[in-house]
């Protein structure tokens, strides 16, 4: 390209800008086919494809040999875009398609997940981070197996990332080939390995260099695609450009309408996968049980974002330590976006179909004009939706309504009458989110494996060429059994999710932290900590979840993170006092983490 | 080794410890505490919203925010002050 000069990172804001002004002029130009009489299902499947085939282009392009550029992308990631990269890593599929409507059904309880989702970078940026960042690791166990010391100390860091990014993994690919094979209109287990084809062609050839860049890229695609249809539903209903500060009334209103129209009453009726509204908008609970499902929540959540891995790794990216931390403040930011439009989302998606004043409600309309919609019919024939007249009289009530979550974020563009192109651009947005944070989960599981199981301690004199080869035919078998597993469809979006974070604080979140902020940590400790914590964890899940037990306090398996981590802590401290303490090697090396200048503890090519 | 002294080694730690005690309290106050009394906070109106659910949807967010960038801040200020901040 003429217009770039000089080095690529110089270029980065003028390359993402054309980027994003390209994108854009694409949105334009899928608008005027629609106008042209192009139909949707064309619309859709030009969106997605068109996406896919940038990133995988990039993907082409950060190709490399190098190893600190295949595990780090050469440490020359400036904070911002490493900041946005992030955003993507971590906004998964869920979260773009799920969160809207997570809030749209639970109300104040589940907005437990929003600031659990975000505060968590407090903890990132204050306690893990910069001193990861300071070690020069390439993967976590490589830290831990450094700090600690030892083979079965890697090895059971190796073990807790397997476990944690694998269940995330699994819903990325699930969601990817949702996506797509709506968008595509190809079947479901086809679709999932059409979305496994275009997470590895932006992750294989280039690594984290790869990746990091199409991070970027998604991260564009997917704040563009949530943000639009917010900003156009607000301005068309009057609540204008920003409606992230302005929808206080819409909320107010809710509240008024769901004592009119019975928000609270059950259903009569159940259908497999569907729901009906049941919880009030933004009432907090009142009770102890309520408050303490709040925060335990939270603080699962926050724990499991500041230990799992395939976010953290990607601070070991940045220039410096102090580039660290401020990529995890932008980070945040960029994430915030997202999450801060979301209950906006919601609340409009659900104003629109409650407000009889509104033309697009549908609640206390006839059976029959609701179920003549367009959209009614289209995702009722997907079984995303069901109407039914439980008590014959003609008229939808909220109990006769039932959707999917999902359905908040997928069908708002047609509930609102937006034009087809929107659907287009949220179809590709979902799937930016679900690749970006496949990409991410599948490069952290790869890359432990190569680096630490196989380079570390199955193989130590293997060869540059070797590692990389290992590394790509790791991250294709895994891969591979990742989308085996989705295509089973074992397990909804959420519940996995939530477990992956609980599995990363299990086993992960002391042993990282006492690292750094406890210098008297000891390897026999540290393996306690990873080993009991993650044992407690995975018991008591499989104790609540499948062996018939009565959650502790509340302690559902939502929330089993709570036991293992402190089980983990517990174990970590007793076992470290009872001892030696590390020796003075592993002390000063303690020291050397914890201030920004020097050298690094591990140098560039370990 | 770095050519640091165990001296300033330690009082550098000393303040980085006492920033990320200062950062927490206020990441324990908005992820925790008001989130606790969001029934309470609910009967006040915040630009329009009731308080309670502003907070879960925007104001702990925002806070999280701004006390990240200000850590970062404060903390490269400690490095520059004991002079192990990292060579430009």
């Amino acid at each position: 390209m003429s217009v770039i000069k000089g080095d690529f990172i110089d270029n980065l804001p003028k390359v993402y800008g054309l980027y994003t002004g390209g994108f854009l002029v694409f949105i334009l130009l899928m608008a005027i086919l629609e106008q042209a009489g192009v139909g949707a299902d064309t619309i859709g499947i030009l969106f997605v494809a068109f996406t896919v085939v940038i990133y995988a282009a990039i993907g082409w392009m950060s190709r490399t040999m190098q190893v600190d550029a295949y595990y780090v992308a050469g440490r020359q990631v400036p904070a911002v875009f490493n900041g946005m990269a992030t955003g993507a890593d971590w906004m998964s599929g869920a979260s773009f398609v799920a969160l809207a409507g997570g809030i749209y059904f639970g109300g104040h309880g589940y907005m437990a997940f929003i600031v659990g989702w975000t505060g968590g970078y407090v903890l990132v940026a204050a306690l893990m981070a910069p001193y990861l960042r300071k070690f020069g690791c390439y993967t976590v166990p490589d830290f831990i197996g450094t700090r600690y010391g030892g083979n079965l100390a890697r090895f059971l860091a190796v073990l807790v990332l397997v476990i944690a990014s694998f269940t995330y993994v699994t819903a990325q690919i699930n969601a990817t080939g949702t996506i797509a094979s709506r968008a595509l209109q190809i079947p479901f287990e086809v679709g999932v390995w059409f979305g496994l084809l275009g997470i590895l062609l932006c992750s294989m050839l280039g690594g984290m260099r790869a990746v990091t860049w199409t991070q970027v890229a998604q991260y564009i695609v997917l704040i563009i695609a949530y943000v639009v249809p917010v900003v156009w539903m607000s301005n068309k209903q009057g609540f204008g450009l920003i409606p992230q500060f302005v929808y206080g009334d819409a909320i107010m209103r809710i509240g008024e309408l769901e004592s009119l129209i019975g928000v609270g009453t059950q259903p009569a009726e159940a259908f497999p996968g569907l729901k009906a509204l049941t919880v009030p908008y933004y009432e907090a609970g009142t009770d102890f049980a309520s408050k303490w499902k709040f925060v335990t929540l939270v603080f699962c959540m926050m724990a499991g974002t500041a230990s799992l891995p395939h976010i953290l790794m990607r601070y070991f990216t940045t220039p410096s330590v102090k580039a660290a931390r401020q990529s995890v403040a932008w980070s945040l930011f960029f994430i915030f976006l997202l999450y801060f439009t979301a209950p906006a989302l919601a609340t409009f998606t659900k104003l629109q179909l409650l407000d009889p004043s509104l033309a697009t409600s549908i609640i206390g309309k006839s059976i029959a004009e609701v179920s003549a919609l367009d959209w009614i019919q289209k995702w009722s024939a997907v079984k995303m939706l069901a109407i039914s007249d439980a008590n014959g009289d003609g008229i939808l009530q909220i109990t006769e309504f039932f959707m999917r979550g999902d359905i908040v974020v997928l069908a708002t563009p047609e509930i609102a009458g937006l034009p087809y192109v929107i659907s287009g651009l949220v179809a590709a947005g979902g799937m930016a989110a679900a690749m970006s944070t496949a990409d991410g989960l599948l490069l952290a599981i790869a890359n432990a494996l190569s680096h630490d199981l196989y380079y570390k301690i199955i193989d130590p004199k293997a060869d540059t060429k070797h590692r990389l080869i290992v590394a790509r035919v790791l991250l294709i078998l895994i891969g591979g059994a990742g989308a085996f597993v989705a295509s089973l469809k074992l397990t909804s979006i959420l519940g996995a999710v939530a477990w992956a974070f609980d599995f990363a604080m299990s086993g992960l979140f002391f042993p990282l932290v006492l690292g750094v902020w406890w210098k008297r940590a000891n390897r026999q400790g540290a393996i306690a900590g990873m080993f009991f914590g993650l044992l407690a964890g995975t018991a008591y899940l499989y104790a609540v979840r499948w062996g018939g037990m009565e959650p502790w306090l509340y302690i559902d398996h939502l929330r089993f993170g709570i036991i293992g981590a402190s089980v983990s802590l517990v174990a970590m401290i007793v076992v470290s006092l009872a001892t030696a303490e590390p020796d003075e090697e592993t002390q000063r090396m303690v020291d050397e983490v914890r201030i920004p200048r020097g050298e690094s503890v591990l140098d560039s090519r370990h | 080794m770095t050519n640091v002294d165990q001296s300033t080694r330690e009082a550098h730690w000393a303040k980085t410890k006492g920033l990320m005690i200062t950062t927490l309290i206020v990441w324990f106050i908005f992820s925790y505490l008001v989130h606790w009394f969001a029934d309470g906070l609910n009967s006040v109106t915040f630009l329009g919203f009731p308080l309670g659910f502003y907070m879960s949807a925007q104001g702990s967010l925002v806070v999280f925010v701004v006390l990240i960038f200000w850590f970062a801040r404060r903390q490269h200020a400690i490095d520059t002050e004991h002079g192990v901040a990292e060579e430009e």
